[in-house]
């Protein structure tokens, strides 16, 4: 092929490709046809298509732009002669949506014709990722985090919402299993329909039956009404079944047929009743390992992990642990009408160095305590549970220790009210039983413990 | 059988998969050369749709022009071959597959500068 060269412009011929490659951005030619002509370097690495690739073929199979497809801006150049500046994307070769700035220019004979055009190619991801940094809510339905492995999550949770699959959610306790479960309900196209969760570990093997597939009038002694079950009740919508790693082996049978056949048979039925539901499951359990021990079924496993989505523990989602202080501190504030500002860096250091075995759930709790007990605009190394500022060598070094108002030996996952219990327990047990003492040891008036005391029902 | 979805425009295979708003879906039943085609017209381009489509009508290979990695690895990751950067007339992508020699980023353009054939 013949090399392209500028005439007369100089005394001597110009090469024009050259020239081109020399531009800092995307260059093509094409003919009045749109087929391409030449393209530069920069198109090259843009689009990802060699020039041996491209010449001879329609622009649209090579640039394949949103604008190619829907208002062609070298057609509407050869309708009006000027030259059209657009903004749109193109899928590069290697499967990446580029946001670009199109522009397309005729190129037009000694007689104004139009021959062919020009057409340049300005990659807007710099300027978008600009864009994104400031104004992107590193969200997905109440999940937040801007980690990478997070980041990934929220590309495939919208794509598998989307779907009808069942969902298996892995992930160590906290990690926002539940919310994954719910966030994929709620933007599924059953958002309309019911949401319910079962957890398979908290109910013994014979009432759990019952409660999934329901059973009929007499089926058993006791049973003196018809119970739809909860794979009924989940009709047009979603069952999510936590901790399905403790689900008996018997049911396990059970939940394959239905995952098989999509019918269900309460107990004491011989009528099937069709039920549409989509099944999302979690647990923290490593299933594989549960499969090798025969503890789970692996055809159930194959039927359920159809997509999966593995959350990542807290510890390696680093970015995140500031992000996630800040958000929960804004929320408790807001909900107990508190101005607390931040941490301070003290404080802030042991909570970044601290692992989090209970992850976001414990974050959180540990968030919501500071917060409580936190009554200036800083939330200092005092306000943080004593178990984060003085770590705990051992079993018997706790127990042998005087009881104290904080809470020493905090379970990672308990809630506020569980502390605040435990730390009344504690001040009441230090001031040997006496409420006035303990409500100073508490900090608190003796009609606040009172009344905190009446709330927990504790018997003082 | 066998079932291949060809999102078209006009009479070439779409330049992106996501704009489509044409379908061509093949089924090639066994011992049956000449497959049967049938073609769909979607209310709307979704990339989302299209792969809920493929899903759900149980189609094993996607012969596409550009497609976003998301979509691609997705739908690999559900088992569906995926033979994407075909370029050119869908008929001759179809029949190119039928005889097993279809391959992934062919163009089946002829090449043309100025009216002038360059292949």
């Amino acid at each position: 092929m013949p090399t392209p060269h500028i005439n007369h412009l100089f005394q001597t011929d110009l090469d024009f490709q050259k020239f081109l490659n020399h531009i800092p951005m995307g260059v093509f030619v094409t003919d009045r046809e749109r087929r391409i002509i030449c393209v530069n370097h920069g198109f090259e690495a843009l689009t990802g298509f060699s020039s041996d690739q491209a010449l001879g073929l329609p622009c649209r199979d090579i640039l394949r732009s949103r604008q190619c497809m829907l208002h062609c801006p070298v057609k509407k150049a050869m309708e009006t002669g000027e030259s059209q500046s657009i903004e749109t994307d193109i899928i590069s070769r290697d499967r990446q949506r580029i946001p670009v700035r199109m522009t397309a220019a005729p190129l037009c004979d000694a007689h104004g014709n139009p021959r062919g055009f020009l057409e340049t190619l300005e990659d807007l991801r710099p300027l978008k990722q600009l864009g994104e940094k400031q104004s992107k809510a590193f969200s997905f339905s109440s999940l937040i985090g801007r980690s990478p492995q997070m980041e990934k999550i929220f590309q495939i949770l919208p794509v598998l919402a989307q779907s009808d699959a069942s969902v298996l959610i892995t992930g160590e306790t906290g990690t926002g299993k539940d919310l994954v479960a719910e966030a994929l309900h709620r933007s599924s196209e059953r958002a309309r329909g019911p949401f319910i969760k079962v957890n398979c570990g908290a109910l013994p093997e014979t009432l759990l039956e019952s409660e999934l597939f329901g059973h009929m009038k007499g089926a058993f002694t006791g049973a003196q009404e018809n119970k739809p079950g909860r794979f009924r009740l989940a009709h047009g919508g979603t069952l999510f079944l936590t901790e399905i790693g403790d689900l008996p082996l018997s049911l396990q049978v059970k939940l394959l047929t239905f995952l098989d056949d999509r019918i269900i048979f309460p107990l004491g039925s011989t009528r099937g009743f069709p039920a549409n539901v989509r099944i999302v499951a979690a647990t923290h359990r490593n299933l594989e390992k549960m499969v090798q021990e025969k503890a789970f079924r692996q055809d159930l496993l194959f039927r359920l992990n159809v997509a999966r989505v593995h959350l990542p523990p807290l510890r390696e989602r680093e970015d995140d642990v500031r992000l996630l202080l800040d958000h929960f501190l804004n929320a408790f504030n807001r909900q107990l009408k508190k101005s607390i500002r931040g941490y301070a860096p003290d404080a802030l250091g042991i909570l970044l160095a601290y692992s989090f075995e209970g992850n976001v759930r414990e974050l959180r709790n540990i968030v919501e305590y500071a917060v409580n007990v936190c009554a200036g605009s800083t939330i200092n190394t005092c306000h943080l549970p004593a178990y984060l500022t003085c770590p705990i060598s051992g079993l018997e070094t706790a127990q042998e220790k005087k009881p104290s108002v904080m809470l020493h030996q905090g379970n990672p996952e308990a809630s506020w009210n569980t502390v605040e219990r435990q730390m009344i327990l504690n001040a009441l047990i230090q001031a040997g039983g006496r409420k006035s003492k303990a409500a100073v040891l508490l900090g608190w008036g003796r009609s606040t413990l009172w009344r905190k005391i009446k709330q927990y029902g504790i018997n003082a | 059988m066998d079932k291949i979805l060809i999102p078209i425009y006009g009479q070439d295979i779409a330049p992106r998969f996501d704009l489509a708003t044409e379908v061509v879906i093949l089924i090639r039943e066994v011992g049956n050369p000449t497959p049967e085609e049938r073609m769909m017209v979607l209310p709307q381009a979704s990339a989302e749709q299209l792969c809920h489509l493929i899903l759900s009508d149980g189609i094993a290979t996607l012969i596409c022009g550009g497609i976003e990695e998301e979509y691609y690895q997705y739908l690999s990751w559900k088992k569906v071959a995926v033979l994407d950067s075909v370029m050119g007339p869908w008929q001759k992508a179809s029949e190119l597959f039928m005889e097993g020699r279809l391959r992934a980023g062919q163009c089946l353009h002829t090449r043309r500068m100025e009216g002038k054939d360059v292949s």
